[in-house]
């Protein structure tokens, strides 16, 4: 009695899918001339298209910058990212602003096929028509990069394009980000920003299974490439809270006294995008940020927190024959040493960090095996020890300092966790 | 990755550009480009400090540090920290007698140049801390714990003459 039902139910809803899914072809046009563009709006366009990262996904490794062709790994298959260079038979050359526009506020290809959700375009949405004018100026005045698009891995269904436009009803609001009254207009500015052009909730928020963002935990924090994108709600496990000037600290600078320095892919976005932003727009974002999180009521504790951070140095005397207190002070003292009654920023105190006191051992591991920084970027190094410590290696020093630099369970199956990271 | 890869960086305050694979660790460079031997090749994992150099003013371990990684950055090397080999470190070391074989104390003058930096009047445990990593098979840890404590007094007079 019932599968029939069920049967139509589907049969209606994936007819819907295809019918909502229609959108018309918009047509192609000659690319424009860079005259059409001012000065102000490009530079205005590169600052958001810093801030989006939008080259981060949409270059290849060693590849010209937006000429697409990075694998992304969905979950679903292998996403490429497509050229968004202005060369028009490759690229988004023949795209009008109209195109550009709906594209990015509605998801939705010039031929009108729909776009798969990994790309943020449930952020972009929130864009001004001023930011978005200018970041197709920008665009649009780039070096055009001849680049065929790379054939997608997404398996069935989640290949059907028409079935888009169902995970849009379930899950995309589509419309420009709209002023919280009640609070300041630095608030509003950093909110517009981390949720609209930084789509920062793309990599710290938790996603369903349909890849959706799940709006019921907002910044709780997910895995990403092998690393942790730590909470930015109040959950975030750091010992000390992530105060205004904490968050303008790391995103202006790449470091925080109190918590340490950015590393993996935060990295890159803190150097090579947010750095093209104000110091007004950064700390926009420390105020959003450090009020979503709760930080003004957590501070009271802190003097505490870092009295505690600061006294577990002492741990390490005493404990010497253990091997992984011996690894830790050869391969790591000598530089994480510390602290002062004030912590450096850079080769903070390991207690501090986050990468030890959350309950996932992934940045920890990645920082340690990988390093922090490189060539050309204006910050901390740390060498990578992939070649020069073991998993088994790797995996003493992480519990050792688990153990000692916090009040947190010890990591289970590190050895295996250390393997698995391992590029 | 193995195509080389053109650097250039700071070395003692003169520019460098070397040609080689991306992943050459810098002390490579150091010893047999620059032919600065005075940088000594230890374990090669970071794990006993002879090989330490400062870069951006920090000591780090050059064996372990990729010289694609210092581009553009200013990396000085025993050789560099005195024109003269009179830092009041190399002065100390010389007065207490510090060294015993030698190997280890060219990283031990850089990690300590690093250490009476950043504590100007170092306590036992200050410098138990930051020369943890910096081996000596010799055993001549007291003697150098004297020099460091006699070099950070020196800096200090003399500031306080300045």
């Amino acid at each position: 009695m019932r599968k029939p039902i069920l049967i139509a139910v589907v049969a209606l809803f994936l007819a819907g899918c295809v019918g909502l899914s229609w959108r018309s072809a918009i047509a192609p046009q000659a690319p424009p001339l860079a005259s059409l563009f001012t000065s102000e709006q490009v530079a205005l366009g590169a600052q958001m298209a810093a801030a989006g990262n939008c080259a981060g996904c949409h270059t290849a490794e060693g590849g010209a910058a937006f000429g697409g062709g990075l694998g992304l790994d969905t979950g679903f298959g292998i996403a490429y990212s497509p050229n968004i260079s202005p060369d028009p038979q490759t690229g988004i050359g023949n795209w009008s602003e109209a195109a550009f526009a709906r594209a990015m506020r509605d998801g939705v290809a010039r031929d009108g096929s729909q776009l798969l959700p990994v790309f943020p375009y449930t952020h972009f949405t929130k864009l001004t028509d001023v930011d978005l004018a200018a970041l197709y100026a920008f665009v649009m005045t780039r070096p055009p990069v001849v680049a065929i698009e790379q054939t997608n891995t997404i398996r069935f269904p989640f290949n059907v394009r028409a079935l888009q436009a169902g995970w849009k009803l379930l899950y995309f609001e589509q419309g420009v980000y709209q002023n919280v009254a009640t609070k300041s207009a630095a608030w509003n500015r950093g909110a517009y920003l981390a949720e609209g052009i930084a789509h920062c909730a793309a990599c710290h928020t938790p996603r369903n299974r349909f890849g959706a963002e799940n709006s019921h935990s907002a910044y709780a924090g997910a895995g990403f490439d092998g690393w942790l994108a730590p909470p930015l709600d109040a959950s975030n496990p750091a010992p000390l809270p992530w105060t205004q000037q904490d968050l303008y600290d790391y995103l202006r600078m790449g470091e925080s006294e109190r918590h340490g320095v950015a590393a993996g892919a935060m990295a890159g976005i803190v150097h090579g995008g947010l750095a093209k932003l104000s110091d007004a727009d950064i700390e926009a974002l420390g105020t959003y940020f450090g009020d979503i999180n709760d930080s003004a009521a957590r501070e009271g504790g802190a003097p505490a927190a870092l009295a505690l951070a600061n006294s577990r140095r002492s741990i390490d005397a005493g404990n010497e024959t253990e091997p992984g207190a011996n690894l830790y002070l050869s391969a790591c003292a000598a530089c994480h040493y510390g602290p002062m009654v004030k912590p450096p920023a850079v080769r903070s105190s390991l207690a501090l960090s986050s990468a030890i006191t959350s309950d996932d051992p992934s940045n920890f591991i990645q920082t340690v095996l990988q390093g922090v920084g490189g060539a050309d970027t204006p910050g901390p190094y740390m060498p990578g020890f992939a070649n020069a410590l073991s998993d088994a290696d790797v995996a003493l020093v992480a519990s050792y300092l688990r153990r000692t630099r916090s009040d947190r369970p010890a990591w289970p199956d590190l050895t295996a966790a250390v393997a698995a990271r391992r590029r | 990755m193995t195509t080389p890869a053109t650097t250039s960086f700071q070395l003692n305050g003169k520019t460098l550009t070397v040609t080689t694979p991306p992943g050459t660790p810098l002390l490579w460079v150091i010893r047999d480009i620059a032919m600065l031997t005075g940088t000594k090749y230890g374990c090669g994992v970071g794990q006993c400090g002879a090989c330490t150099v400062h870069l951006r003013g920090r000591a780090v371990r050059s064996c372990m540090t990729p010289v694609s990684a210092v581009a553009g950055a200013e990396v000085l090397t025993i050789e560099g920290l005195s024109a003269d080999g009179q830092h009041p470190l190399q002065k100390a070391w010389v007065q207490t007698q510090a060294p015993q074989c030698g190997y280890c104390q060219s990283g031990q003058i850089m990690q300590a140049a690093s250490l009476i930096r950043r504590f100007p009047h170092p306590t036992d445990d200050d410098i138990d801390s930051v020369m943890n990593g910096n081996l000596c098979r010799c055993m001549a840890y007291v003697r150098i714990r004297q020099a460091i404590k006699l070099a950070a007094s020196e800096v200090q007079g003399a500031e306080s003459h300045a």
